[in-house]
């Protein structure tokens, strides 16, 4: 199977490895079309988002404007914090020419003379990788003011790598750009789209870094090849990372419509001491985890994903187990969202920290019947209910974890508490405010 | 306590204004520039910061207090990061996290008394496929178990 994203060529990251392979030939053949061309080809080809949403690529290029009235922008995701998710990190470590050869092209297509990537703060060590390919590619005059002589085409762009501090919140594309603008990473209300007003108000378009890395190849070999890769309707291959009970743990890359049992059993080695599956959440912490005898014949792709009640997310496959206790798995998967919620929605803000007290309950053994259903009808009040994704992040796994594993939960769970009060003879009221029998 | 960035941190921000279209955006590359000369990011620093870009102090305390990897208060000289999200749990995040709690005599967001260690319990890092693991100020620390954890606490010096 050929890989795209992650060729098994040794030393690919470096500049003169990628150019004896043939790199920077896609941006030389894409200069030689116009923007119109590249968007349609892209389009053609089906690539979808690798973030989370899995919109089609060509698509949300073809929303930026045309004309020059305002400077345009691309950022790339590469902020990378979904719990489960690691692909985007083995991209800036062993392939970042492609990454940078794609944004190169995304910039042509989208008529952008400045792209931010932005990388999760704590990723130091593959910041540093990204900047030296960086520097390497700036010092042979593959991007900025000597990209006219190297590609004979007037286009200029310059590639800037940002860095984030720790906030789950920034993977979110309006959050983003406020952290680029160097404000909280508190996301966007929408409309306006990004396309539309984005970073500091001008036309932008967010792409993951495992998206603009797919896009070299499909300008060099052309769309008809990427599409006919996996499933028609989420063509390409996907970087899928397995976590958890396996024996093999890592990133595959293999074409989107794999069977998810294939992936655990064939390429990350099964389950540790041949344990059976209890739970598998396909697509990173917040997509809705499957139970283990759901698996049987789930393709991994978005369409085939949806249609079994998950989603495909950013490919983050957690596998768990029989022995595990997935009370506390949920607990510590609020844990998390309580943390990351930027504060700004009441649902997301108040709602994070309310399903982590219960679920803490639950944990310590004190939870009651009423208390699991509470946590669904907080969930169900987060989802939809905020200005981002967050919320339904937050929201989805107590909700599907519960509807799905609903023993799990029972088992431990307490007879409900009556609230009825004991003592029925005073109200609150006349106890604190007795009005005394009048006397004549 | 006195913050004035040094004459080599002065340099660096000038080369990273000049990054983006508007000063404001360079608030956290700065602030990363702050926290490497200082240690971490003091009420002075951000005041100091904030005069640097002709921002509003209150705006760089609302970045600084924000996102967590600037450090508020002073970290020890070896910052331990652990990692207890899903990915690591399920492959004993916890009994490293325990271990080096119960090995330090911290608990999360303390600091040793000769300022040596901190510890702080840290979500996902990107490490799942290689989980569990630790950080160590920038350096991560992967495919561990409870005792080659202790035994990279021990190597510190």
């Amino acid at each position: 199977m050929e890989k795209i994203v992650l060729p098994d060529i040794e030393n690919f990251h470096q500049l003169d490895v990628y150019l004896q392979n043939g790199g920077y030939d896609a941006a030389k053949l894409a200069y030689s079309q116009t923007p119109d061309q590249i968007i349609d080809t892209v389009k053609k080809s089906g690539l979808r988002g690798r973030g989370g949403a899995a919109f089609s690529a060509g698509l949300k290029w073809s929303f930026m404007p045309k004309g020059n009235e305002k400077p345009k922008y691309l950022c790339v995701n590469g902020d990378e914090s979904e719990p489960g998710s690691f692909k985007d990190r083995q991209i800036l470590e062993k392939n970042p020419h492609q990454l940078i050869e794609g944004v190169l092209i995304a910039c042509y297509a989208i008529g952008a003379k400045a792209a931010y990537i932005y990388v999760r703060g704590e990723y130091h060590k593959w910041i540093n990788l990204l900047q030296k390919a960086l520097d390497d590619a700036y010092e042979k005059g593959f991007v900025g003011e000597r990209m006219k002589e190297t590609f004979s085409n007037d286009f200029i762009c310059d590639i800037y790598v940002h860095k984030g501090a720790g906030a789950y919140i920034c993977g979110e594309e309006s959050a983003l750009m406020n952290s680029i603008e160097g404000k909280r990473g508190y996301p966007r209300v929408k409309p306006p789209f990004p396309a539309q007003n984005g970073l500091w108000g001008n036309p932008t378009t967010i792409n993951n870094v495992e998206t603009i890395t797919n896009v070299p190849m499909i300008i060099k070999k052309g769309w008809e090849w990427f599409a006919a890769i996996g499933e028609p309707k989420h063509p390409g291959t996907i970087l899928f990372g397995v976590s958890g009970h396996v024996n093999n743990p890592g990133v595959f890359e293999l074409p989107s419509g794999t069977l998810l049992t294939d992936i655990i059993y064939k390429y990350a080695g099964g389950v540790i001491g041949d344990k059976k599956i209890k739970c598998v959440i396909p697509g990173g912490s917040s997509m809705p985890p499957l139970r283990g005898d759901q698996l049987e014949g789930v393709k991994m792709d978005a369409e085939s994903l949806k249609a079994v009640g998950s989603a495909i997310g950013t490919g983050g496959i957690m596998v768990m187990d029989e022995d595990t206790d997935l009370v506390k798995i949920l607990a510590r998967i609020a844990k998390f969202y309580y943390h990351e919620s930027c504060g700004q929605c009441t649902p997301c803000r108040e709602g994070t920290g309310w399903m982590l007290k219960i679920l803490n309950r639950l944990v310590r053994g004190e939870g009651t019947k009423k208390d699991v259903d509470l946590l669904v009808t907080i969930a169900k009040n987060i989802e939809g209910n905020t200005v981002c994704a967050l919320g339904d992040a937050a929201a989805w796994p107590v909700k599907f974890m519960i509807e799905r594993f609903r023993e799990e939960f029972d088992a431990i769970v307490k007879d409900d508490v009556s609230l009825e009060p004991k003592n029925k003879v005073h109200s609150m009221r006349v106890t604190a405010n007795p009005i005394a029998p009048v006397q004549i | 306590m006195e913050f004035k960035f040094s004459e080599e941190s002065l340099q660096k921000i000038e080369q990273i204004i000049k990054k983006y279209p508007v000063k404001r955006a360079a608030v956290m590359p700065v602030l990363y520039v702050a926290q490497a000369q200082n240690g971490w990011i003091s009420k002075e620093v951000m005041l100091e910061t904030a005069s640097v870009l002709d921002m509003n102090a209150e705006d760089v305390f609302g970045v600084a207090t924000f996102y967590t990897m600037y450090h508020k208060k002073e970290p020890g000289k070896f910052h331990i990061q652990v990692c207890t999200n899903v990915s690591c749990m399920l492959r004993g995040g916890y009994q490293i996290y325990d271990a080096v709690k119960a090995k330090l005599g911290l608990n999360n967001g303390e600091v040793s008394d000769d300022m040596k260690f901190s510890l702080e319990e840290v979500e996902c890092m990107g490490s799942c496929g290689t989980a569990p693991m630790i950080a160590v100020n920038e350096d991560y620390f992967e495919n561990l178990d409870k005792e080659k954890a202790l035994q990279i606490l021990d190597s510190l010096n």
